[in-house]
């Protein structure tokens, strides 16, 4: 099988579980009991939790552990209009956030606050001129993922957090589930207040990740009950899984340099290759993550090329797995102005650093017949 | 928020005429000691205050979080810097507002212009600050005298300064300003907070335990280990020694009348102490013996304990209340760890009634009929000494 569909989930790597599996087996107390078994417990949950502050340039205290991207999306979209309502009631995201953030943020708008949604251009980027009209005084949330789940469009974060500095004292919530592991991503290296980082898109386990704050931000509960997690995030922790998504995140940034190297070159030999193709349409922008190659067909539906790929073991999907199963048209390819010829035939390939040449270059052969039978020669 | 500087208000040590300089040094020495892990940190000491600067945000806001916990500092605030640009100045104030739980507070502005060219007047910068901190934070309320927020603006030549909170610190002397002295640590609740107070008046320590095994289980070690590293995250190395225990108090339950065997093992333990005291160079015994608590702690207990060496022994809390004692343990996070249910020495051969009031003549006479020096020798001798704030245990390194 050749598994190009890793911005949907990816495999766990072998250490990483073998960590879960160890830690279950070794320190499966709960770390809140009192007892040594229990200290020791928690003394490796805050092991991994120092290990993850060090990689974000954060302090430990201010990392908490969730089931999640889509719950620490929503942790950081009503936590933090929550603890800051007092500044003001305006939140702004942009048109091509996860549902977890869009959703949570039309819940938001029924509670009292008034959200905007900031545009984007033609390639899926924001357009930072709207930015610019949209920030208000009163603005206390700006949610912007870093890098899009199905274009892989890299959104200007640097730019976006001068803007919204200089003109109001919002928080700025960066989604970088799909960019932590691919590009750089800290809280030295850009000016945000928290960030979400899944577990299972780097080779850790589903089911678990986390949302990090900057310090001396503050946030309110969604969950409540125990008071784990700094009281942020009630329910035991499950600290197998916590550990391995801090293994997971030291694995991903070995050696990030030569993996962004190796996903940079796979996709510009895709990129190449599909170009060649007159029906085909590279959706993805020049500025792009290196592990996502967003394409269209012209007049074909992508469930009929996933299907006939699939038939030959390539395994790819279209725009995202979230809207996959949905018939609707996706709310980020439609916020981009795709055309009708183009909007229902878009494929995405999503590549891992465990992907190989070799199974690049059998795509291309699978891809090409595919191509050959539609096409009816 | 990004920080400038931290200004460090000296505690005690304000008064402290010519000694001043030595006691500014221990203190500079702690810092040193307290923040070893923040490399990029500079001290820069003045005769009546102190700045701490650091390239790294983030290690100046770990200075922010744990200078609480130094001795010998009275108060301390962080401060921001900022151009001369209005702009520049209000967002600066508004930032350090921010950082602040600004809601229904007193809040006044205090102005400083050092810098004569300045174009704004002092009272203008004041209301023009004031009154637009005051439109972002209605709840405020602006009184003059003992403000709760006192937002304070320098203007000085370089640059304008900027800083809003005085933050209490701990208090006390610098340690090593006051010599060392030997802490009898039991693994309850009061041996840690005397420790802590001896500590706060900048005395250096080393504890003492006693340990009987097999009666007195590993995990009962570990707790006292446990106190003696959290006594140590006070700013200075903590010593700890293992007494074995276990040869003499099966010898006194042998050979001393139970009902005084509690006095006689006391008066053995400070015999003890009282030999590694001289080994270590310390000057004082330290207890957390109070009044009245238990049957070894009234005033003829104590008499008799103490007879045994004209050591100075030191009981910080001996007026003290249990609740007050609790109160102190709470707060320097002791107290979690003391209440850990294991037997200690002195729980596992107590007596059913102890005397409380037993004559030190016949817990002599009774004593008399041992030897108890050659054991004593041999504990002191063979006791484990282990130093504080241990390398981590706990290796996770293959997990992580």
């Amino acid at each position: 099988m050749i598994y190009l569909d890793n911005s949907a989930t990816t495999k766990v790597h072998p250490e990483v579980l073998n960590t879960f599996v160890t830690v279950n087996e070794k320190f499966w107390a709960n770390p809140a009991s009192i007892h040594t078994f229990g200290h020791q417990t928690n003394e490796l949950l805050q092991s991994a939790r120092e290990q993850i502050a060090d990689i974000l340039k954060t302090s430990s205290e201010k990392v908490y552990f969730t089931s999640g991207g889509t719950e620490s999306n929503n942790l950081a979209i009503f936590g933090l209009a929550q603890k800051y309502k007092h500044r003001g009631k305006h939140v702004l995201i942009s048109e091509i956030e996860h549902p977890s953030i869009i959703e949570a943020a039309n819940k938001l708008s029924g509670q009292g606050f008034k959200v905007e949604w900031i545009p984007v251009d033609t390639e899926g980027i924001i357009r930072l001129e709207s930015l610019e009209t949209l920030v208000q005084a009163d603005t206390i949330l700006v949610s912007v993922m870093h890098v899009n789940n199905e274009t892989g469009a890299i959104q200007p974060i640097e730019e976006l957090s001068k803007i919204v500095r200089e003109q109001s004292r919002a928080l700025i919530h960066m989604d970088a589930v799909q960019s932590f592991g691919k590009i750089p991503v800290d809280f030295n290296l850009f000016d945000v207040d928290a960030i979400t980082i899944s577990s299972h898109k780097i080779h850790g386990l589903n089911g678990s990740g986390l949302l990090a704050l900057k310090k001396f931000i503050e946030i309110e509960p969604i969950l409540f009950g125990g008071g784990q997690e700094s009281g942020i995030r009630s329910g035991t922790t499950s600290v197998p899984l916590a550990v391995s998504t801090a293994k997971a995140m030291r694995l991903a940034l070995e050696d990030l340099d030569g993996k962004i190297a190796k996903l940079q070159s796979l996709s510009d030999n895709l990129m190449d290759f599909l170009q060649t193709f007159p029906l085909v349409k590279i959706i993805s922008p020049s500025k792009k993550a290196p592990h996502i190659i967003s394409f269209s067909v012209q007049k074909i539906k992508g469930e009929v090329l996933i299907n006939a790929l699939q038939q030959q073991n390539v395994i790819v999907s279209t725009s995202s797995a979230c809207s996959s199963k949905q018939t609707k048209t996706s709310h980020v390819l439609k916020a981009m102005h795709i055309s009708d010829d183009y909007i229902k035939g878009v494929l995405r390939i999503s590549l891992s650093p465990i992907n190989t040449q070799q199974e690049i270059d059998q795509f291309k052969i699978v891809f090409k017949q595919v191509m050959n039978v539609i096409k009816g020669d | 928020m990004k920080w400038e500087k931290i200004l460090v208000r000296y505690g005690e040590l304000s008064t402290k005429g010519k000694n001043r300089r030595e006691f500014i040094s221990h203190l500079r020495n702690n810092i040193r000691f307290s923040f070893v892990d923040l490399p990029n940190i500079k001290i820069q000491a003045e005769r009546d205050r102190m700045f701490l600067t650091s390239t790294d945000d983030l290690e100046m806001n770990a200075l922010i979080e744990r200078l609480p916990k130094i001795f010998g500092i009275q108060s301390f605030s962080p401060v921001a810097s900022c151009s001369k640009d209005l702009d520049d100045i209000q967002a600066t104030a508004l930032k350090i507002m921010d950082s602040l739980d600004s809601q229904d507070k007193t809040f006044r502005v205090t102005v400083k212009r050092s810098d004569k060219f300045f174009p704004m007047d002092t009272y203008e910068l004041q209301s023009i600050v004031a009154s637009n901190v005051l439109k972002q934070y209605s709840t405020l309320k602006v009184q003059m005298k003992k403000a709760e927020i006192d937002l304070r603006i320098e203007v000085l030549k370089d640059a304008v300064y900027m800083m809003a909170q005085v933050i209490p610190g701990a208090g006390g002397m610098p340690l090593g300003s006051n010599g060392r002295s030997l802490l009898m640590l039991s693994g309850g609740i009061d041996s840690p907070v005397a420790g802590y107070m001896f500590l706060k008046r900048g005395v250096r320590l080393d504890a003492i335990h006693f340990h009987s095994p097999p009666f007195t289980s590993e995990r009962s070690k570990e707790k006292v280990m446990d106190l003696a590293n959290q006594l140590s995250h006070f700013g200075a190395t903590v010593r700890l020694h293992v007494i074995p225990f276990t040869d003499i108090q099966q010898s006194i339950q042998a050979q001393i009348p139970e009902n005084v065997s509690m006095t006689t093992t006391r008066r053995l333990m400070m015999k003890i102490a009282d030999l590694v005291r001289e080994e270590i160079g310390a000057l004082g015994i330290v207890t957390g013996e109070s009044l009245g608590q238990v049957a070894s702690q009234t005033l003829e207990s104590l008499t008799a304990i103490n007879a045994v060496t004209t050591t100075p022994i030191f009981r910080p809390l001996i007026s003290m209340d249990k609740l007050d004692i609790i109160d102190i343990a709470r707060e320097i996070g002791t107290y979690e760890t003391s209440i850990l249910p294991y037997e200690d020495c002195c729980t596992i051969f107590t007596p059913s009634c102890p005397k409380t009031k037993p004559k030190l003549e016949k817990v002599e006479y009774y004593e008399s009929f041992k030897d108890f020096d050659e054991l004593i020798t041999e504990a002191v001798k063979s006791r484990e000494v282990l130093s504080f704030p241990m390398k981590k245990s706990n290796d996770f390194s293959s997990l992580l």
